[in-house]
């Protein structure tokens, strides 16, 4: 298979079932070299299915990927040399310590922690108060660290980091990109899974994943602004009366809290947004909210992903 | 012994020290009865700690804790017995169908059968599951599997829930619909002591704490530490409370 030099990745119709769930279906797109690339989307959207076709843990039933211009399901051998994994569950070893999990880990892939040490470096520092400390009785914040430290170590030309943040604190999630912002800029592929909406603008590029399915692909910003209609933001003193009330106004489309606000559309779109906020503002007034402030608002990633993902899964 | 306390959660100079590390450093807070509390903090900061404390799992080094009224030293039967509890990461047998989860809470709860048979068709009516009784857990998506964890937490009518990252991975919108059954039990009178990593979800709170190694460093309404701290955000004020231990504790 041909691939041109510039594309690191390139994912063509792959499908993979286990019993009667589909967790990838029928999933087609490419990632560019030197690209942070981020697949969002909630658990069981089918990132650590594909993550794991595109690492040679899996075959795919159907469809093609190469990474690296090498096929996933017959190159594995030179392909795992190339690229460096970090699986979503934590997957060290807890009894040994900081240090050894990283020699260990460099060894299997014959290289040395010495020569590698430019590239883990940044993130080593950073470790290296607690290199004597069991793995296992690290923070969360500190073993996602860890972990990436041991992916990195063989130098690889790729990296897949599965939902690395997945359970990590705000702030160790906020350190953690910014550990992987330094990595993207020595020319290292990054492609990265979330849960978490708000770190698809750490992203150059974002695929957002539901149930198997593509949402979209574009860039973070584009996708956010391909939301298309009127959004607006609703706060009062009582915010879950206030949520109730705005749910019954009968030209509500959407009503979704969002931190200390609601963003609403309304049913209307041909309507000038002006009009819209004086008539929602006028409803909620006379429903006793008289301290209600309603703004035009920018859309975010996850209003845009709520808005293509429809109804959430029905139950059985 | 009270029973009707005036605070869900009493807790005096509340410490718990592991050897020579105090995990949890001298705590005092109340928790009122039918609010929405959380119980925020950094990876390390002493939450687990704390919850286990006032969930009558560990017993704490000094200070003083009671739970609905009752004592963490002396009464950690009945608080365990008493409190509703769901993680993230464990609450119902997968292997086990809806209604076979739903009678074997019941019976670890010491309800009756009829009480049992009742609740439970009120609660798959409610939650719109009575067609999934006989659905292995397992079957069920993710949303789904939390919202009925959650359920079962309450079945035995307790005052007092602690929910442990109740919405770690969940989609957009059952993330919001499960918040709208928190704030149904909280307006029904249970009080609901969570933790969550969704900084958007702290602003859904009636009042919030955070903690950095060990202590508490806010505590109050989302808008009155905005005001005191003078950030936009409470991820503005975390971040800025957090940051100089991030990380670092074990």
């Amino acid at each position: 298979m041909t691939t041109s030099s510039s594309t690191a990745v390139r994912i063509d119709g792959l499908v993979k079932a286990f019993d009667t769930t589909i967790a990838v279906d029928n999933v087609s797109l490419d990632i560019a070299t030197g690209e942070l690339f981020g697949f969002i989307g909630p658990d069981g959207a089918g990132k650590t299915t594909l993550f794991r076709i595109l690492v040679t843990l899996l075959l795919p039933d159907a469809g093609h990927a190469t990474v690296l211009g090498r096929d996933v399901t017959t190159e594995i051998w030179d392909l795992r040399r190339r690229v460096g994994y970090m699986p979503g569950r934590f997957s060290l070893y807890p009894d040994l310590s900081v240090e050894e999990n990283l020699r260990f880990f460099a060894s299997v892939f014959g290289a040395s922690v010495e020569a590698q040490y430019d590239l883990i470096a940044p993130i080593y520092d950073q470790l290296a108060p607690f290199k004597d400390r069991r793995a296992g009785a690290l923070s969360g914040g500190m073993k996602q660290k860890l972990a990436l430290c041991c992916a990195l170590v063989h130098r690889p030309e790729i990296l897949f980091l599965d939902e690395p943040t997945t359970g990590v604190d705000a702030v160790s999630r906020r350190e953690f990109w910014e550990l992987l912002d330094r990595l993207k800029a020595s020319g290292l592929t990054i492609v990265v899974s979330t849960p978490y909406m708000d770190e698809a603008d750490r992203c150059g590029r974002v695929a957002l994943m539901q149930r198997g399915r593509l949402l979209g692909v574009d860039a973070p910003a584009r996708i956010a602004a391909s939301f298309g209609r009127p959004l607006f933001t609703v706060s009062a003193g009582e915010r879950y009366p206030l949520l109730l009330a705005t749910r019954e106004y009968r030209n509500a489309a959407t009503v979704f809290p969002f931190g200390d606000v609601l963003h609403f559309t309304d049913r209307r779109d041909q309507l000038r947004p002006e009009q819209i906020a004086s008539e929602l503002r006028e409803y909620l007034r006379e429903r006793g909210f008289g301290d209600v402030v309603i703004t035009a608002a920018a859309p975010t990633i996850e209003d845009t992903f709520m808005a293509r993902m429809g109804e959430p899964e029905r139950a059985a | 012994m009270t029973a009707s306390p005036n605070e869900a959660v009493e807790a005096r100079e509340l410490t718990r020290r592991f050897g020579s590390f105090t995990a949890v450093d001298h705590i005092t807070f109340d928790v009122h009865v039918g609010e929405v509390f959380g119980f925020l903090g950094a990876n390390g900061a002493g939450k687990t700690t704390a919850i286990r404390i006032l969930t009558g799992l560990l017993s704490p080094t000094s200070g003083t804790a009671r739970v609905a009224g009752h004592d963490v030293y002396t009464e950690s039967e009945w608080i365990k017995r008493r409190i509703g509890y769901m993680s993230q990461k464990f609450s119902l047998y997968e292997d086990l169908t809806v209604a076979e989860n739903i009678r074997l809470y019941g019976g670890i709860y010491d309800l009756s059968r009829d009480t049992i048979r009742e609740r439970m068709a009120s609660m798959l009516e409610r939650l719109g599951l009575a067609h999934a009784a006989r659905t292995q857990v397992r079957a069920l998506p993710l949303g789904w599997r939390q919202k009925l964890a959650f359920s079962v937490a309450l079945l035995h009518e307790p005052s007092i829930v602690f929910l442990d990252e109740p919405t770690s991975g969940v989609d957009p919108i059952t993330r919001r619909q499960f918040w709208e059954l928190i704030y149904e039990s909280a307006a029904r009178g249970t009080t609901v002591f969570v933790t969550t990593h969704y900084m958007d979800e702290a602003e859904y709170c009636d009042r919030i704490s955070i903690m950095v190694a060990g202590r508490i460093e806010a505590l109050g309404t989302p808008a009155e530490l905005k005001q005191q701290f003078g950030v936009a955000t409470i991820d503005e004020l975390f971040v800025r409370l957090a940051r100089p231990t991030a990380g670092a504790a074990g």
